[in-house]
């Protein structure tokens, strides 16, 4: 049984270290502050430790082998596609002219940076069957409110503010009824059928004049391709109605359907998934939203556009977008307005980009491809001893239920999880979607081997059995960890958010 | 394509599924098929990935240029250390840390950063970050909004004009009105009224910047800040500058209940403008109205110290439309650089940056006011940024300073007509005497040659 190393020191906090006298000189000692500002508009005391580079350097590295990523193991959280991150991509954000670059450089001395952005938004375009994307918003749901904005626009516009209504099947991700709650719309939720996909019926009955925007991913969060997805958009464009697509799960389909074929509107993508940014311990994200040709003029601000060169000679060696000059067009009356202070997370479009020319065409779809392999191939072992409650071929992840088990032996989802944990890999996405019962949520992602996909299968298998021959050993799980399982009660009863100096 | 699978494994892993070919796998209906070829770039090698982005970067011809551009991302000093940190892999690649018992490092950091802002800002509390400093004050606006149940908000001129906007296209989603606070001749928020303003209690919140948009110190008196306490109304205290709460008074000092701000100034890198990292402090009462994560201290099983994300039920995932707000994923990673930042810099080095930028500044100030043409528009206390008039449009001045390959700072007159003649200028202590000296000598060459039209 392999264990996750469990014997990494704890480090006190850093402001339990420091210790007056201890600076590090990066800049020069500077003269005292009331050297250039009157005393009343400085602050007295600055109650911030000062510690060595040294005490520094051990206290994070400490920190960060207390940490679970995904270059210490098999990471199947669902939803989430944790796949590999290759390091070319952060060398490449790290060019200096990449990384120093200011926002407000001209555009004409910024052209590297604006092709970058350029040639992503392009192939995006191409990739998910869209007209035009904004490289704007900062994540998923920081798209999603963009997209809800750009729909509420869209109305306002055509006099059709009566439009209030978005929907949302029970299968989809929390962020889509708080993003629509955001733009004031009310949010209808959508049972699933028995199938676990959204009733073309049933939505038919919610369908009318006050609907504005019906939100879906494809496939859902049960794994499933959404088989009507035809029916469902005609049903909604024919009610008067927006299609929106979440992007959390584009990593299932990649290069082998496209939602605008689907008949979406607007869509965005989590570029942090599928495109392999560093997830960083919950962000920065990048999250790019993607809209057909009848909602361009609403995409949030700047966007950026291009021009065949004035005076650019052609050359042969050099690719298409070469022979273009790039600008941030800023002057665009209907746009929703810019949801971030500056142009986009310029360092994600780096990475992602990055990606896309280490894959190409052929590449991304091969990558969809392979990540469906990778999830169909554990969701059929899997079942030989979990419930697998929607067992056919699956997308890019699947569902496996511990009800059954749960009933025999006590043993939960969560226990289940906890176990993994203690067997060096991370546990998958717990009691999402809601509609299934002890539920758990895996997502292999395409760059795993099928020796790692062995091992947690068996790892799996293995706990399962201690379920039922020992389920106290399972439940008291994990044990190897560098801490036990967590008194969240506590937690959330006496919030402790920070720490406090010793009062003097 | 990053993918380890052998032709070999395909096939067992097919035969495994019972499916004919990895097509078959993902196959869908006809009606939705893609129905062209996709244009996308061709595959390269990863040797040549690095040549065509040598390319793109050498097409960044603004970066070798002398620069005094700043607001609202600032040129710092970054000690190597913290990317040697930041970027290790058990950091880098994490995702959100539901699984506490594994990513204790990550909470210990992160419950650090809450601190760390605490500890800047005054105030209680602080949460795990937001996008940016722009998403920051639209994240406090509703906060206020859900405090008093008000619908309008009421926000300084001189806050800066991104922020206004994000918070524009936030509001235009919930229906909130904004109105303006006018700025006065020294460059500050003119709060002369702001009595019978706040009076009606119809504003949620009143939200100005300091140091402000222009780069000046400005935070409400006493009189302002009962004015607006009394009336019930949320005092949102905006910093473009974080390193500026090194050196000037506490937001909570003067009065804020909530800051909005952004980080970028410690350590993360001004790419173009993205990602940064926002952070929202507030006073205890708003504890449950914040958005996003928050980490907090408890204890495991065997009486241990443990850290967990905690106050979930403030967010998107368990309470869905009715959450205080929709963010999921923050800015994690650029927390945790600024997090590594403060803790090499500690207070002596931030102090020590603080009193660099306060030096250097006042040189920009000195030597470009003496340039003939040349005025300084405002003359309020300020921390690191100035407005120089230079009595002629500043785009000209700004095109002519860009031939010479100095990028001057922004031009006002994109933001507010009525300083069309003034240019934004940072110096921070990256910014070199001689680099000033550079700017100066042009600037008297330049605006002697511009024609005025």
């Amino acid at each position: 049984m392999t264990r996750f190393a469990s014997d990494h020191t704890a480090s006190p906090l850093i402001f339990e270290q420091g210790q007056d006298g201890r600076a590090n000189r990066y800049v020069d000692e500077g003269a005292p502050l009331t050297d250039y500002l009157p005393k009343d508009v400085l602050r007295g005391h600055l109650p911030l430790p000062d510690n060595s580079e040294l005490a520094v350097v051990r206290h994070f590295t400490r920190l960060s082998q207390r940490t679970f990523g995904i270059d210490v193991g098999f990471y199947p959280l669902g939803s989430c596609t944790m796949k590999y991150n290759p390091r070319v991509n952060d060398a490449m954000a790290s060019l200096p002219a990449l990384r120093d670059l200011h926002p407000y450089t001209p555009d004409e001395l910024s052209q590297g940076a604006l092709q970058i952005m350029w040639e992503l938004e392009r192939t995006f375009c191409s990739l998910f069957g869209m007209a035009a994307f904004s490289l704007n918003p900062s994540a998923g749901a920081h798209a999603e409110l963009a997209a809800l904005l750009i729909a509420k626009a869209y109305f306002k516009d055509r006099g059709e503010t009566q439009r209030d209504k978005v929907i949302v099947p029970d299968t989809a991700h929390g962020t889509n009824p708080a993003s629509a709650a955001m733009c004031g719309f009310k949010v209808i939720s959508l049972k699933s059928d028995e199938r676990g996909r959204v009733s073309v019926d049933e939505l038919k009955k919610v369908l009318g004049p006050d609907t504005a925007v019906c939100m879906m991913t494809n496939p859902n969060t049960l794994g499933l391709f959404e088989d009507h997805i035809h029916e469902i958009t005609q049903a909604v464009h024919e009610a008067g109605g927006l299609m929106y697509y979440d992007g959390a799960n584009a990593n299932a389909l990649m290069g082998n359907a496209r939602p605008g074929d689907m008949g979406f509107d607007l869509m965005h993508l989590n570029t942090h998934k599928t495109f392999t940014i560093p997830h960083g311990g919950g962000g920065a994200g990048h999250g790019p939203v993607g809209v057909a040709a009848h909602l361009v003029d609403f995409l949030p601000t700047p966007y950026v556009r291009s021009r065949k060169k004035t005076n650019g000679a052609a050359h042969a060696d050099r690719a298409p977008s070469d022979q273009l000059e790039f600008w941030l067009d800023f002057d665009r009356p209907k746009s929703i307005g810019p949801m971030r202070s500056f142009w986009s997370n310029f360092a994600h479009c780096v990475r992602a980009l990055a990606y896309i020319y280490a894959n190409g065409a052929e590449g991304l779809t091969k990558v969809s491809q392979l990540a469906v392999l990778n999830a169909n191939y554990i969701r059929v072992k899997v079942r030989d001893f979990l419930d697998t409650p929607y067992d056919e071929i699956c997308r890019h992840e699947f569902v496996a239920s511990a009800q059954e088990l749960k009933k025999e032996t006590g043993v939960r989802a969560l226990d289940i999880a906890k176990a993994l944990l203690d067997r060096g890999f991370m546990a998958p996405t717990m009691y999402f979607p809601l509609i299934v019962p002890e539920c758990l949520m895996i997502e292999p992602t395409e760059t795993e081997s099928k020796e790692t996909l062995d091992e947690f299968i068996g790892a799996l298998r293995e706990i399962v059995q201690a379920a039922k021959s020992d389920p106290e050993a399972i439940m008291a799980a994990p044990q190897y960890t560098v801490v036990g399982r967590l008194d969240e009660t506590k937690a959330a009863r006496q919030p402790d958010l920070r720490w406090r100096p010793a009062t003097a | 394509m990053y993918t380890p699978h052998t032709e070999r494994d395909i096939a067992q892993m097919l035969e495994a599924i019972g499916a004919a070919s990895l097509e078959d796998l993902v196959k869908v209906p006809d009606a939705v098929k893609i129905r062209e070829q996709l244009d996308i770039v061709p595959a390269l090698a990863e040797s040549d990935i690095v040549r065509r982005f040598e390319h793109f970067a050498k097409k960044n011809t603004g970066v070798s240029c002398v620069s005094f551009l700043g607001a609202g991302a600032y040129r710092h000093y970054a000690p190597p250390a913290i990317a040697a940190l930041a970027m290790r892999g058990e950091f880098l690649t994490a995702y959100t840390p539901y699984q506490a018992e594994v990513s204790q490092g990550y909470l210990q950091a992160i419950y650090e950063w809450q601190t760390y802002i605490c500890l800047l800002t005054g105030l209680d509390i602080a949460n795990a970050s937001v996008y940016d400093g722009a998403t920051a004050l639209a994240e406090a606006a509703i906060m206020s909004i859900n405090a008093n149940g008000r619908k309008k908000i009421l926000v300084s001129r001189a806050i800066h004009p991104n922020y206004r906007a994000v918070l524009k296209t936030y509001c235009d989603g919930l229906d909130v009105t904004i109105d303006e606070l006018p700025v006065a001749e020294d460059g500050t928020t003119d709060l002369s009224g702001i009595a019978a303003r706040v009076a009606g209690k119809e504003y949620a919140a009143v939200a100005v910047q300091s140091p402000n948009f222009f780069g000046n110190v400005d935070t409400p008196d006493s009189q302002a800040q009962n004015a607006i306490r009394e009336s019930g109304t949320v005092l949102i205290g905006v910093v473009a500058e974080a390193l500026s709460l090194a050196a000037l008074q506490t937001p909570a000092s003067w009065g804020a209940e909530i800051v909005a701000g952004e980080a970028q100034s410690f350590g993360v890198a001004q790419a173009y403008g993205g990602p940064y990292v926002g952070f929202i402090a507030s006073s205890k009462e708003h504890m449950r109205r914040i958005p996003g994560r928050l980490v907090g201290k408890t204890g495991d099983v065997h009486g241990n110290e443990a850290y967990v994300l905690t106050l979930q039920a403030r967010e998107q995932h368990i309470r869905r439309e009715r959450a205080t707000s929709n963010i999921c994923t923050n800015q994690a990673h650029c927390a945790l650089i600024a997090t590594i930042y403060l803790a090499l810099m500690g207070k002596t080095g931030l102090r020590d940056a603080a009193s660099a930028n306060l030096k250097r500044s006042r040189e920009l100030a000195t030597r470009v006011s003496s340039v003939p043409g040349c005025t300084l528009q405002f003359d309020a206390p300020f921390f690191n940024e100035i407005v120089v008039n230079v009595h002629r449009p500043a785009r000209e001045v700004l095109a002519e300073l860009q031939k010479r390959g100095i990028l001057g700072g922004v031009d006002l007159g994109r933001f507010y007509p009525e300083y069309a003649d003034c240019i934004l200028m940072a110096a921070t202590e990256l910014t070199s005497a001689a680099d000033i000296e550079t700017l100066a000598a042009t600037l008297q060459e330049v605006v002697h040659d511009t024609v005025r039209v």
